[in-house]
């Protein structure tokens, strides 16, 4: 079984912003909504700071949160794991904007293409089933791939299938220590942050 | 990094506030006053303020009737079919008290049920997904109710539930605030206590002996109750932001 993740690692991400701008024009999403963002944190106190940017976004939780409160059921998660919304049937409560942990969801009157309703992040869902269809691999070829991932200069974004243990994303993980984002909370997210060599 | 939410306004505050005020004052009926329509009448009509309010604040109103679709998992369809419950049986109940008015007081305990487990089900953010704000969004909707039933009538069993209901809102804002501490919360909740709660209860002993203080207590106590939730939905409700178990370790180690 597919299973869609993407990979960030932090030792190389600059924050540059370049997958949040390509994400933007991919998606044609209004100002103030930045379904790719890349946070600029610092830990620590004088004079003892560390600084990391750190990519956000959806993370196409194993059980999230926005799907079980969705009152109309607009918001689904696919057999491959991505959570996908249905623009037609979401009622723009925004119950899933303020029950997602990671602040990935937005709505918006701005928006053109979906205005009022609940949007996020999509993996770039088009580019890979289309890609699918034409036998392409979503995560190594760019057609497949989403587009923050494309666009990246540093090489810190990777996409691919975490369930097939020869894909890239699943030697990054075998090769390296990594984390996922509040995983106390048992939403099982779909997004691994890359820190350190392994062990 | 913290975030305070804003896609849910003073219109959404306003269901849990109106909502929470019209199904205890429903439920204060049905214990202490079994044969007044004009309650029943007072307690639909906050509660399809409050519902009319959320309405004007989704996206997309038209579709305000997809609410209903997924029951299985989404405590906001569970909300909306209880209301459906709810004035059904008050109306009804309005022209006969029985069985219809602890029926409409059943499904108005219902839908305080289903509020609190609307915020607790907002993982993204503490102070409406610890475990005590179910119990403090029904004692609160109790409380209030049973202060706006005041004015309507003093008997001794309405003054007697309007104690209880004020100690048990109490005791559950005192675990909530226990659990999820939050500076957004102490001023309404020391108002909770001191006048909402002491204050309510000493005009209520009065209104035994001297009735027209009793309603003073109900305005105390619903004002208290409502402030606080108020500030729950509006102020307090922080997403808990983001956090790095692990720094990236860059260069050779």
């Amino acid at each position: 079984m597919t299973r869609w993740a993407m990979v960030a690692d932090l030792r190389r991400c600059v924050g540059c912003q370049t997958c949040t701008a390509a994400c933007k024009q991919t998606n044609d999403t209004p100002p103030g909504v930045q379904w790719r963002r890349v946070l600029d944190m610092e830990v620590g106190e004088y004079p003892e700071v560390k600084r990391a940017f750190v990519p956000v976004g959806c993370m196409h939780c194993d059980e999230p949160p926005c799907m079980h409160v969705c009152p109309s059921t607009a918001t689904k998660k696919r057999a491959d794991g991505i959570v996908t919304i249905d623009y037609d049937l979401c009622i723009g409560c925004a119950y899933c904007a303020v029950a997602c942990p990671y602040q990935a969801r937005y709505k918006s009157s701005d928006d053109a293409l979906r205005p009022d309703v609940a949007t996020k992040c999509t993996f770039c869902v088009e580019r890979i089933d289309a890609g699918l269809a034409k036998g392409l691999k979503p995560g190594v070829d760019p057609e497949a791939t989403p587009a923050c991932v494309n666009s990246c200069i540093a090489q810190a974004l990777h996409f691919g299938d975490v369930e097939d243990p020869a894909s890239n994303v699943s030697e990054l993980l075998a090769e390296n220590q990594h984390f996922r984002m509040h995983e106390e909370l048992g939403t099982g997210p779909r997004f691994y942050y890359l820190w350190d060599k392994a062990e | 990094m913290n975030w305070l939410q804003k896609h849910w306004d003073a219109r959404a505050a306003l269901n849990f506030m109106l909502g929470g005020a019209g199904a205890g004052l429903m439920i204060a009926s049905a214990l202490a006053w079994p044969a007044g329509a004009a309650p029943v009448l007072l307690a639909l009509a906050l509660v399809a303020t409050g519902l009319g309010a959320v309405w004007l604040e989704i996206g997309k109103k038209l579709r305000a009737l997809n609410v209903f679709i997924n029951p299985f998992t989404s405590w906001m369809t569970r909300e909306s079919f209880v209301a459906l419950l709810l004035f059904s049986f008050g109306a009804a109940a309005m022209v006969k008290p029985q069985p219809f008015l602890p029926l409409a007081a059943l499904a108005a305990l219902a839908f305080v049920y289903c509020q609190g487990r609307i915020l607790r089900a907002s993982t993204g953010i503490p102070a409406w997904r610890a475990p005590q704000v179910v119990l403090l969004i029904i004692s609160t909707g109790l409380a209030e109710g049973a202060g706006l039933a005041l004015f309507f009538s003093t008997g001794p069993l309405l003054l007697s539930w309007f104690a209880l209901a004020l100690v048990l809102r109490a005791v559950a804002w005192t675990r909530y605030a226990k659990a999820a501490p939050s500076a957004a919360l102490e001023a309404p909740g020391k108002a909770l206590l001191q006048i909402g709660t002491v204050a309510a209860l000493a005009l209520a002993f009065a209104g035994a002996w001297y009735p027209a203080a009793a309603p003073l207590a109900g305005l105390l106590a619903l004002a208290a109750g409502l402030w606080l939730k108020f500030a729950l939905v509006t102020r307090a409700a922080f997403n808990q932001g983001f956090a790095l178990p692990r720094l990236p370790v860059r260069g050779t180690r």
